[in-house]
């Protein structure tokens, strides 16, 4: 709990900051479209932080949107599939990249940087080459499911939010009460003795990498028609950045074996949250990536410096019975 | 009488929460070989890491050939003389067996360019290497070598720095005889070059037989000395126990019951041109033997389905079983505490809790999620019925003592009933107290029926323990041993492939 408190009170010190350099970012239309960008982003953050739990990553997020926009564009609008279909062609083609990732990652043992590079190159190709370096639009008819799903609220909350709080809720389940979750971690911890203990570890990698594909196809969905374009050179453009970037701030540990969902939503809503800042405060846009990029290390070093001062402090707590065999460290 | 090289007075060293050492006082001679011995926690890591630099002493004082001196790191350890050499091995993997020897250290050439003269550490590490009977080339890759060679490599290393006075923890953990008696008889080269010996062991046997003196620590404290005249085995273990301890091996009924677990013609990827055949009946402890390299853990990994075998069956109480993962190990009840605790036995950033639990985990679910309640209760009837000692089951594995450790892993596996156990190695770097009751625990568990193989390399804990003993020599079973026929000789006979006369 401790990791999470950190950042929610980050989130809220800047939140405060803001309403009160800027009331603007205090109206609803404002937290709408904040919030419809922390449920797209918080979507493919808590599926990244799945794979950085299992020591994996996924660089080829972005990518896989630019692929999906330009097929879904061309499903919908050229050969008029319906739009259940679509999504669903969509969707699978993402748990089916997933898939193959893992496949790549566990049996021939390649490392996930450089399978997900390449992913991160491949897709993207692909995407320009099949839409003719076109944009693809979705026009303004039609799938108002979809369109209102990424665009409109319900009970005065943006829908993207609202389908975020849902897989979170359900990720949140999965990874801390079920057996997967603690099969996850422990393959996250050491593959190898997770093995010894009868854990399947390349069925746990292929879920994890599986299940995030799933997220990013939804998350693709959403944010096409967010867009409502899909220009394929740039679309979703670095968006595993943001993704990794949100699961580091929410606790996820590159090594692998740490993490928490609320860690990662709380990640992702502050990433968005300063995107708004430097919008609001007027800084000059051509900052904002710096902007993030300083947040997110003053971030992690304050959270190394307070978790190192905690264990510090909670070490010279802590008595020692007489009579008993010592246990401390010592191995 | 010469003034000793080194002299500790009064070394007190404070943790958090812990007093690690209090007042301890010690010296040791040039050309003297000193045994350190204590349980697991009685300050003898602590000591060693002090004299290399690696903690400072919040009081007394340290003094090298009279002079008082402080050792702020480890190179001012080594400057000074002083050569450590780990129980957890220190090893780069990624380089080679001279660059690990001279690392810091490497020999330059090329002026400015500082470049590193592979051929000049190559020629230096050979000799080193040769007094301790390292058959290796120097440029082979630390990562090929085995668990026994790394430590020899560390104690070139440690030899190669000149040092004067060796402090040696654990250095025979994993070696085997041969390696051992190649050890003690480099030690006693040493010992005639003047180079003074702190030896850390558990393995009283070889202290006994090794050195002049032997300092006791108990609780961070000085427990008694013994000279060369009065060490004994019984005397050693008083001071360290504070009490006698009744024989640490447990007789047991040893009779075998029906059925267990047999191997027929098994071949391991490790050894393709081997067949292993042999059965652990129910009831009995088999003890494996043999040296280093013999095979013992890749044909345990075998059975457990961790590297599946090429050929060979696998039968429990005579139904043939199909295993080509640990999983398919585990359902049929047949379970490995293996070698390396730390990095395949246990999770060490889990807590017990969690690793007690980890295989058997649908036990405590309902509906695919994970009941706290009774993963705590079931993991409390194992912790309690092994005696672990911790201050509750959310302590990480990583902060455990070493038998501690063992008990987790262990727990792990009674939780599931096991049909046959096989422990690698299962009393290494564990103190004598948590030995006895690693051997009742043994021994408890094959009364009740469940064939134990255990893997050893130490010849006492062998002979002492298994029902029958089989002997791996190269890949195969060079023979098999019963009660009447135990004795050192036999085995080590059998070891180095001279089969049973």
């Amino acid at each position: 709990m401790k990791k999470e408190l950190g950042i929610a009170i980050l989130l809220l010190v800047v939140c405060i900051v803001l309403s009160i350099c800027n009331p603007r970012f205090l109206t609803p239309f404002n937290l709408r479209n904040t919030g419809g960008l922390i449920g797209m982003y918080g979507i493919i953050s808590i599926g990244m932080g799945l794979v950085i739990i299992t020591r994996g990553i996924d660089l080829s997020v972005g990518s896989v949107f630019a692929l999906e926009g330009v097929l879904l564009a061309i499903m919908l609008q050229e050969w008029h599939f319906v739009w259940p279909l679509a999504c669903a062609i969509a969707i699978g083609l993402a748990m089916a990249i997933g898939w193959f990732h893992a496949l790549l990652i566990t049996r021939a043992r390649l490392q996930p940087f450089i399978v997900t590079l390449c992913g991160f190159l491949i897709y993207r190709g692909l995407a320009m080459y099949i839409a003719h370096d076109e944009s693809k639009g979705f026009g303004s008819q039609g799938y108002n499911f979809l369109r209102w799903v990424a665009n409109k609220t319900a009970w005065g909350f943006p829908i993207p939010f609202v389908v975020l709080i849902i897989v979170a809720v359900a990720t949140a389940v999965l990874l801390h009460k079920s057996v997967f979750g603690r099969h996850l971690y422990a393959v996250g911890h050491n593959e190898e003795a997770a093995i010894y203990s009868g854990i399947n570890s390349k069925r746990i990698i292929t879920l994890a990498y599986v299940i995030n594909g799933l997220l990013v196809g939804i998350a693709a969905i959403i944010f096409a028609f967010q867009m409502n374009t899909v220009a394929p050179a740039n679309h979703g453009l670095a968006f595993e950045m943001y993704a990794i970037a949100a699961a580091v701030l929410g606790g996820c540990s590159l090594w692998g074996g740490e993490g928490s969902i609320l860690g990662i939503v709380i990640g992702a809503a502050l990433l968005q949250v300063l995107q708004n800042l430097v919008n609001l405060l007027r800084i000059p846009t051509s900052l904002n990536l710096s902007v993030m990029g300083a947040v997110i290390l003053a971030g992690v070093l304050a959270d190394q410096f307070f978790s190192q001062r905690k264990r510090r402090i909670r070490a010279a707590v802590v008595e020692v019975q007489p009579g008993t065999t010592t246990t401390v460290n010592r191995a | 009488m010469a003034s000793p090289f080194l002299e500790v007075r009064g070394v007190t060293k404070r943790f958090p929460g812990v007093l690690a050492l209090d007042s301890v006082s010690l010296q040791v001679s040039q050309g003297e070989v000193l045994g350190l011995i204590g349980e697991n926690g009685a300050g003898k890591s602590t000591l060693m890491k002090i004299l290399g630099g690696i903690h400072q002493p919040d009081a007394g004082m340290i003094l090298i050939e009279g002079r008082p001196t402080s050792i702020a790191d480890v190179a001012q350890s080594n400057a000074l003389g002083l050569g450590l050499i780990h129980q957890e091995l220190n090893v780069l993997g990624n380089l080679d067996v001279g660059a690990n020897i001279f690392l810091g250290r490497e020999p330059l050439w090329g002026g400015p360019l500082k470049l590193i003269d592979r051929k000049k550490i190559r020629r230096d590490a050979e000799p080193f290497m040769h007094k301790l009977g390292l058959k290796i080339s120097p440029a082979a890759p630390m990562r090929n070598l085995s668990l026994a060679q790394q430590q020899m490599v560390e104690i070139a290393k440690a030899l190669s720095q000149n040092a004067r006075l060796l402090i040696m923890d654990e250095p025979t953990s994993s070696l085997t005889l041969t390696e051992t008696q190649r050890l003690l008889e480099t030690i006693g080269e040493l010992k005639r070059q003047g180079v003074g010996i702190i030896y850390i062991s558990h393995r009283l046997g070889e202290v006994q037989l090794c050195a002049d003196r032997v300092e006791v620590l108990r609780d961070g404290r000085n427990a008694g000395a013994l000279m060369r005249e009065e060490i004994s085995h019984d005397r050693m273990i008083r001071l360290m126990v504070g009490r006698d301890l009744k024989s640490m091996y447990v007789a047991g009924a040893g009779a075998a019951g029906r059925g267990g677990l047999e191997v027929r013609g098994l071949v391991t990827r490790a050894n393709p041109l081997q067949r292993i055949s042999f059965t652990a009946h129910r009831g009995q402890i088999l003890g494996l033997a043999g040296l280093v390299g013999a095979g013992r853990s890749e044909m345990a990994q075998a059975v457990f389905g961790v590297e599946p075998p090429l050929a060979g069956e696998i039968l429990l109480d005579d139904a043939p079983l199909n295993i080509a993962s640990p999983r398919d190990a585990i359902a049929a009840g047949i379970f490995l505490v293996p070698e390396d605790r730390r990095q395949t036995g246990l999770l060490v950033e889990m807590n017990i809790r969690e690793n007690i639990t980890l295989p058997g985990l649908e036990a405590a679910t309902r509906w695919g999620m994970i009941q706290r309640k009774r993963e705590r209760a079931i993991a409390r009837r194992q912790a309690d019925s092994l005696q672990l000692r911790a201050p509750n089951l959310e302590v990480k594995a990583r902060n455990l003592s070493g038998g501690n450790q063992q008990k987790v892993v262990v727990a792990k596996w009674l939780a599931l009933r096991p049909q046959v156990l096989i422990v690698d190695e299962p009393t290494r770097g564990i103190d004598v107290g948590a030995k006895a009751e690693v051997y009742r625990l043994l021994r408890g568990l094959a009364d009740s029926g469940v064939a134990i193989i255990m893997i050893s390399s130490d010849m006492e804990e062998v002979l002492a323990v298994s029902d029958r003993i089989a002997v791996m020599h190269e890949g195969a079973i060079s023979g098999l041993l019963s009660r009447p026929q135990f004795s050192e000789e036999a085995v080590m006979r059998l070891a180095v492939g001279k089969t049973a006369a």
